[in-house]
C-alpha cells in the first residue's frame, strides 16, 4: 500500500518550521541566525498558503498568489535587514546581539 | 475611468513621489532649500486636492475605500507635511544635507502602503500595504548612518516587524485555510468562531499588536524611538500608529464582526495590560525620546478603548483621538527635536531643566502639548479621551473605563515631571536662546493652535460625526 500525503502532513512541516522559527529568534545570538530564523517562519506560512490553496480550494488561485506576494516581501525585507547588519558591522566589528545593547533604560 | 477616479488619492500621492525623486535626481547640486519648497506644496496640494471623501470598490473588492477612510489618509497626510516641516534642521546638517530627497521618498512610500492599509478589501492588499509602510521605514530609522544607535535601532526594528509580520501571516494562513478567501465581504458570513479561527484572530491581533507597540508586544518600542532621529520617531509614533489603529478597528468591527466575544475580552486585557505598564516605566525614563515612547504605549491603550466601543461611534472616537493625540505628539517630538539639533546630544529630562527662562515659547508649546496628552481640561486631550471612554463605557465596559481612568491620574503625574523640570528646576547651564527655523516655528504654531481650538470647535468632531 502506497502511504498517502494529506494536508495534516504539509501542515505539520508548517508547524515544525515555524516553531523552529520561534525558537530560534528567541535564542540566537547572531543578527544573522535571527535573520534565518526569521525566514523560517516565512517560509512555514508560504507552504501553508500553497497546501490550502492546492488541497482545498483547488479551483481559486488566491493562496498560490498570497504564496508569491508573501516571497516577494520577504525578499525586500531581508534585502534592508542586511544592509541596516552591514552597518551594525561597520559600526562595532561583529553582530552579535550581547553587544548591540547601547538603547536600554 | 472608474478604477482612476477611485484610486485618486493613491495615484496623486504616487505623482508627488516620483515628482520629487526626479527634482532630486535631475537637481545638479545639493538644493536643499528647493526641494523643501516643492515637497511642501506638492503635498499641500494633494491633501487639498483630496479632502473630498467618497466611498469606491476597485478591482473586483481587493480596494475598498470608505468616506472615514478618505478622512483618515488627509489626516496622516498633514502629519506628514508636520513632520517634514519639523525635519528641516536636521535634513540640512552636514551629513544628512546630500540624502534629504531619499528622506522624502521614503517617507512618502510608507505613507503609501498606509493608504494601501487603510483602505484595503482583502488581506492580500492589506499585508502588501502593511509591508510597504514598513520596510521602508527601517531605512528611514537607521537614516542616521554614522550614529551606532541609529543603525541598532533600525536592526530592532526591522527583525521585530518581520517576526510579527511572519505570526500576523500564519494565522492569515489559517484564516484563509478554513473559509477559502481572503476578501474582506466574503469572509465575514464564512467566520463561524472555530478554535482554529478563534487562533488565527489572536495571532493576527498579536502581529497588528506589534505594529502598534501594545504590551506585550512593547519591547522594540523604546529603543527604536530613542536611537532613531527625533523626526522619525515622531513620525514612527503617530502616523505609522494611527494607520494601524484605523485598520485594526475596522478589521475587527467589520470582517471579524462574528466574532465579537472572541476579541473583546482580548482587547480588554491587552488595553489595561499597556496602559498600566507603560505608564509604570514611563515614570522611571530620564531620556526623552524613550520617555515618549512609553507614553505613546499608553496612548495605544487608549486608543484601543475606541474599539470596544460600537462600530459608529467607536469609530469617530477613534479617529477624533488620532487627529488630536497626532498634534499633541507631534508638537512634543518637534520641541524634542529642535532641542537635539541645538544640543547636539540626547536630550534628557535634565536637559530641559530652566528652559522656561531662556526659551519661554518652547516651554509654552510642550506644556500646552503635555497637558494635552494628559487629557486637562480646555485642550483637545480631555475631549479625546473623553469621546474614548463614552464609547466604551457605551457598550458596558465599565471596568476597563475605571481602570483606564485610574491610569490618567498617574500619567498625569510623569507629564507633569518633564513641565516641572521647565518651570521650577534651577540649572547652572540652560540650553541657551536661540532661534528656530522658520518651517519648525510653523508647524509648533500649527500644533499649537489646533490642541487649543480642536476641543473647544465641536464641528471637529460632528464633522468625523457625519463623514
Amino acid at each position: 500500500m502506497e502511504p498517502e500525503v494529506h494536508v495534516i502532513h504539509y501542515l505539520i512541516i508548517g508547524i515544525v518550521m515555524m516553531a523552529c522559527g520561534i525558537y530560534g529568534f528567541f535564542t540566537r545570538k547572531n543578527l544573522l541566525a535571527l535573520l534565518i530564523s526569521v525566514e523560517l517562519m516565512l517560509n512555514a506560512v508560504n507552504i501553508n498558503f500553497a497546501v490550502f490553496c492546492r488541497y482545498l480550494f483547488p479551483d481559486a488561485l488566491e493562496g498560490h498568489f498570497f504564496s508569491l506576494f508573501g516571497i516577494a516581501i520577504a525578499a525586500a525585507e531581508t534585502a534592508v535587514a542586511i544592509a541596516i547588519i552591514i552597518n551594525v558591522y561597520r559600526n562595532i566589528g561583529h553582530v552579535q546581539t550581547d553587544d548591540i545593547t547601547d538603547l536600554k533604560g | 475611468m472608474d478604477i482612476l477616479l477611485s484610486l485618486q488619492a493613491e495615484i496623486s500621492l504616487v505623482a508627488v513621489l516620483v515628482i520629487v525623486l526626479l527634482a532630486d535626481l535631475i537637481g545638479k547640486e545639493p538644493n536643499h532649500k528647493r526641494l523643501q519648497k516643492t515637497v511642501y506644496v506638492l503635498l499641500a496640494l494633494h491633501i487639498a486636492l483630496n479632502l473630498r471623501p467618497f466611498e469606491a470598490v476597485a478591482f473586483g473588492g481587493m480596494y475598498h475605500t470608505t468616506p472615514m477612510a478618505c478622512t483618515v489618509k488627509s489626516l496622516l497626510t498633514l502629519g506628514t507635511l508636520l513632520v517634514f516641516m519639523q525635519a528641516s534642521q536636521w535634513l540640512e546638517r552636514e551629513d544628512t544635507r546630500h540624502k534629504a530627497g531619499e528622506f522624502y521618498v521614503l517617507t512618502l512610500s510608507t505613507l503609501l502602503g498606509m493608504y494601501f492599509m487603510v483602505s484595503a478589501g482583502s488581506f492580500l492588499l492589506f499585508y502588501v500595504g502593511l509591508e510597504l509602510a514598513s520596510i521602508p521605514m527601517a531605512c528611514l530609522i537607521a537614516f542616521d548612518k554614522y550614529r551606532h544607535h541609529s543603525a541598532e535601532a533600525g536592526a530592532k526594528f526591522i527583525l521585530n516587524s518581520m517576526f510579527s509580520s511572519a505570526l500576523m501571516l500564519y494565522g492569515l494562513s489559517f484564516i484563509y485555510g478554513t473559509c477559502g478567501t481572503a476578501y474582506f465581504a466574503e469572509l465575514t458570513p464564512a467566520l463561524t468562531g472555530t478554535p482554529l479561527q478563534v487562533m488565527a484572530l489572536v495571532l493576527f491581533f498579536a502581529g497588528l499588536g506589534f505594529k502598534l507597540s501594545l504590551v506585550p508586544f512593547h519591547m522594540w518600542t523604546p529603543d527604536t524611538y530613542q536611537g532613531a532621529p527625533a523626526a522619525v520617531s515622531g513620525y514612527l509614533s503617530v502616523i505609522s500608529k494611527g494607520a494601524a489603529a484605523f485598520a485594526l478597528i475596522s478589521i475587527l468591527h467589520h470582517v471579524f464582526a462574528p466574532m465579537l466575544q472572541s476579541w473583546d475580552l482580548l482587547v480588554s486585557i491587552v488595553l489595561v495590560a499597556s496602559i498600566t505598564v507603560a505608564n509604570l516605566f514611563a515614570i522611571l525614563q530620564h531620556d526623552l525620546k524613550r520617555f515618549m515612547a512609553y507614553s505613546s504605549i499608553s496612548q495605544a491603550g487608549y486608543i484601543m478603548l475606541a474599539v470596544l466601543g460600537e462600530t459608529g461611534q467607536g469609530t469617530t472616537s477613534l479617529v477624533y483621538y488620532i487627529a488630536v493625540y497626532l498634534m499633541a505628539n507631534l508638537a512634543v517630538f518637534g520641541v524634542i527635536g529642535l532641542l537635539e539639533q541645538q544640543t547636539g546630544a540626547a536630550v534628557e529630562r535634565s536637559t530641559c531643566n530652566a528652559l522656561y527662562t531662556t526659551n519661554p515659547r518652547l516651554a509654552f508649546v510642550m506644556t500646552i502639548a503635555l497637558f494635552s496628552l494628559a487629557g486637562i481640561p480646555p485642550f483637545a486631550g480631555f475631549f479625546s479621551k473623553f469621546f474614548v471612554f463614552a464609547a466604551a463605557f457605551h457598550t458596558g465596559h465599565w471596568a476597563v473605563v475605571f481602570l483606564a481612568l485610574v491610569n490618567t491620574i498617574i500619567s498625569l503625574y510623569y507629564y507633569l515631571l518633564v513641565v516641572k523640570a521647565m518651570y521650577i528646576m534651577p540649572s547652572d547651564a540652560p540650553v541657551a536662546a536661540f532661534r528656530s527655523p522658520l518651517p519648525a516655528r510653523v508647524c509648533l504654531l500649527v500644533c499649537l493652535l489646533s490642541i487649543m481650538l480642536m476641543g473647544v470647535c465641536s464641528s471637529v468632531y460632528q464633522y468625523i460625526a457625519a463623514v
